[in-house]
């Protein structure tokens, strides 16, 4: 079933095949369309989810959290100041193991107050326990949300999932995508079955405990075994999603990277701009490449060293700033999983796009032009910089 | 909405908040626990909602608990939005046949969870209707955390960050009128009742609480011996104190109508309810006098405003 939908009407129609029993519902631009395209299938009895406007953030994922806890599939939509907003109860979700399903719309977070792209929001709660899966353009968006509950929910893994997209490049272009039927959404997501939930008639439950020395590190550590099995069951999800649609996911994709020399590690839309550039550099024969991270937490490490073997030199592309002095999340990860190589890439860091900046072709053209130089003179430069800002002069 | 009161009967109901939780000795908050969770039918299941506080710290110790109903904690100032989860997941689960019988849905948190930081989530749930029971147990301050003040605090109390020194005289401003700010709501029902007697009043108000439809509040006054500086002994008699002097007036409001609960034989002169607590020690130096007779002021003055709205 093909249709022409923005990233968020299709997430909000994923929600709708889903029908889950609670949404916590929050305006916060970009993702508000979410809740409100929600709002108009509870309104014509298309879904008979319990919708919740709450009058917050905290309170959307305290009800998010709280109704999973009771035995009901949840989930929720927001971006930026409200994901801050949420900070503290990412955190309760996870640990106390409750596959909550949030989109995240990623947007730039205050201050200054911005609305538009990039990766703080869902970068600052990259520690919080949330499995977090991106996507590159609406169908992803789409196809991500679909996976987070057979993921989410799997007994090994009971953790919560954030399906991320570019806040108004994704949520509010309009796309071709094809949509699944709903009949076939609903076998493959099933029906959430928890074993143990509060409204259990069976046997009274308590969740949230006071958790004191003796027993806090063993739930930390079991909460960190939970996200190493994750991964096996993202590609078992995504190898089961194949069959019903056709469309093959991995951890990350890997585009022209066969003998790529020269290649770009980001996430999200800018793949898209990227790609072009490889394909234009290719036909000048040059042999460039790019690895477009899908699943940041769990972070494929080992996978991602391989993939990036057998390169000559590699720009990690940062669409947030991480404010360590020494580079960005994404950075931090790749250089980290790339250590144990006999022989590893010249490696650098270019943080752009902040706040909606604008990336091109020729943007990237020139950071494989930066990466063929240090191929050949063995010289990176400095390791960690910003691109597309205005200089001082320009400014003034 | 009433039931009839039979105190043996009530007693002899099976505890839903067992012995061995680890609160102070002379504590109000246990027995407001109990005292509330004893009004549910016994056929009926509860879930209990807690915000963090000494209560949950004290009740709920991984791996122990000292509830016999499901039992949730997730943050210090989201207690009611957590509620308001569990009893949307009710809705959603009973709407789909996926759960039986009756559930009802209590949160339990300290003034400071409700008061201060609380106050949207709680202010949020009741605008929105849920169908649940909110009892904040008012011990006057931040008691988990080392007895600080909160809203709640009463003026001239001494906490640890409104101190007593040779400028300071303890909390400068009022306490805020949580219960009327719940009234404010228009929800179907709000008391303000305390653990005084044979619990006749704490029973009657949960019970018309937990069996009215909708979010229903009652603000409980919980009386905290390291906090208020009393021995553990004399915490009921520090309670009915509060009662009869009318610093804590018991009273309810059912569908916007006011009604006194409980009406002194004799109101007592403030300066009762002032004298056992260490808290207020500074007002019965030399020269304070004008303490208490502000405080004295200030309670004939809520006492009056309280008796022309119930039209006692």
């Amino acid at each position: 079933m093909s249709n022409r939908l923005t990233g968020n009407e299709a997430v909000a129609y994923a929600m709708k095949q889903v029908n889950p029993d609670v949404m916590g519902a929050f305006p916060i631009t970009p993702s508000t369309e979410i809740p409100e395209y929600f709002a108009s299938y509870v309104a014509n009895g298309e879904v008979n989810t319990e919708y919740v406007t709450v009058e917050s953030e905290h309170s959307s994922m305290s009800v998010c959290l709280a109704a999973q806890a009771a035995g009901a599939r949840s989930v929720c939509a927001t971006s930026s100041c409200g994901l801050a907003l949420m900070y503290e109860l990412l955190y309760v979700a996870a640990s106390c193991r409750l596959p909550v399903t949030l989109a995240c719309v990623n947007r730039a977070l205050s201050g200054p107050i911005n609305i538009n792209n990039d990766h703080s929001d869902s970068m600052g709660a990259r520690d919080t326990g949330w499995i977090q899966i991106y996507a590159e353009n609406n169908q992803e968006a789409y196809d991500n949300f679909l996976m987070a509950m057979p993921i989410g929910e799997t007994p090994s893994v009971r953790l919560p999932v954030m399906t991320c997209m570019d806040g108004f490049i994704t949520s509010h272009a309009v796309e071709n995508i094809d949509l699944l039927e709903t009949d076939v959404v609903r076998k493959f997501i099933g029906e959430y079955n928890p074993e143990n939930y509060l409204l259990k008639k069976e046997n009274p439950l308590a969740v949230g405990p006071y958790d004191v020395s003796p027993y806090y590190m063993e739930h930390k550590v079991q909460e960190a075994e939970a996200m190493k099995a994750a991964k096996a069951r993202i590609l078992e999800v995504a190898a089961e999603f194949a069959n019903i649609s056709g469309r093959r996911y991995g951890l990350f994709e890997e585009y022209r990277m066969e003998d790529a020399q020269l290649a770009l590690v980001l996430i999200g839309s800018s793949a898209g701009t990227a790609k072009a550039a490889v394909d234009k550099l290719r036909e000048d024969g040059i042999k460039a490449g790019l690895v477009k991270i899908r699943v940041f937490r769990p972070f494929p490490g080992e996978e991602l060293a391989l993939a990036l073997a057998n390169t000559r030199a590699v720009a990690v592309m940062d669409k947030s700033e991480g404010f360590s002095a020494n580079g960005g999340p994404l950075f931090a990860e790749t250089r980290s999983a790339l250590y144990d190589l006999k022989e590893r890439p010249y490696l650098i860091d270019i943080v752009y796009g902040l706040g909606g900046r604008d990336i091109k072709v020729e943007d990237f053209e020139k950071v494989f032009g930066r990466l063929a130089d240090i191929a050949v003179t063995g010289e990176t430069g400095p390791v960690y910089t910003h691109m597309g800002q205005r200089s001082k002069e320009e400014i003034a | 909405m009433s039931t009839v009161y039979n105190l043996k009967q009530e007693v002899e109901k099976p505890e839903r908040l067992t012995g061995g939780h680890r609160l102070c000795a002379g504590c109000g908050a246990g027995i407001v626990v109990s005292g509330v969770l004893r009004a549910l039918d016994k056929e009926d299941r509860a879930v209990v909602v807690n915000a963090t506080s000494c209560l949950e710290v004290s009740t709920f110790m991984y791996p122990y608990t000292a509830y016999m109903d499901s039992y949730i904690h997730s943050a210090f100032e989201n207690s009611a939005a957590t509620c308001s989860g569990v009893e949307a997941a009710y809705n959603a689960l009973k709407r789909r046949g996926k759960v039986e019988g009756t559930v009802k849905f209590i949160t339990f948190a300290g003034d400071g969870g409700t008061y201060d930081i609380g106050l949207q989530s709680l202010s949020g749930a009741m605008e929105r209707g849920h169908d649940m029971v909110y009892v904040c147990y008012d011990n006057e301050a931040y008691m988990n955390t080392g007895i600080q003040r909160s809203s709640a605090t009463p003026p001239f109390a001494r906490t640890t960050t409104t101190p007593v020194g040779s400028v300071g005289q303890g909390k400068k401003q009022n306490k805020k009128d949580l219960t009327e700010i719940l009234v404010a709501h228009h929800i179907p029902y709000v008391a303000q009742t305390a653990p005084i007697g044979n619990f006749k009043d704490l029973h009657t108000r949960a019970y018309n609480a937990i069996y009215t439809e909708g979010p229903c509040f009652l603000n409980v006054l919980s009386p905290c011996p390291r906090g208020w500086d009393y021995p553990a002994a004399r915490l009921a008699e520090i309670i009915k104190l509060a009662v009869d002097t009318c610093v804590w007036p018991l009273f309810e409001v059912e569908e916007g109508v006011w009604r006194l609960s409980y009406t002194p034989k004799k109101k007592l002169p403030v300066v009762d309810f002032l004298r056992p607590q260490g808290r207020f020690r500074h007002m019965f130096q030399k020269g304070n006098e004008w303490m208490i007779e502000e405080a004295q002021a200030s309670v004939d003055q809520k006492w009056e405003r309280l008796l022309e709205r119930t039209g006692a």
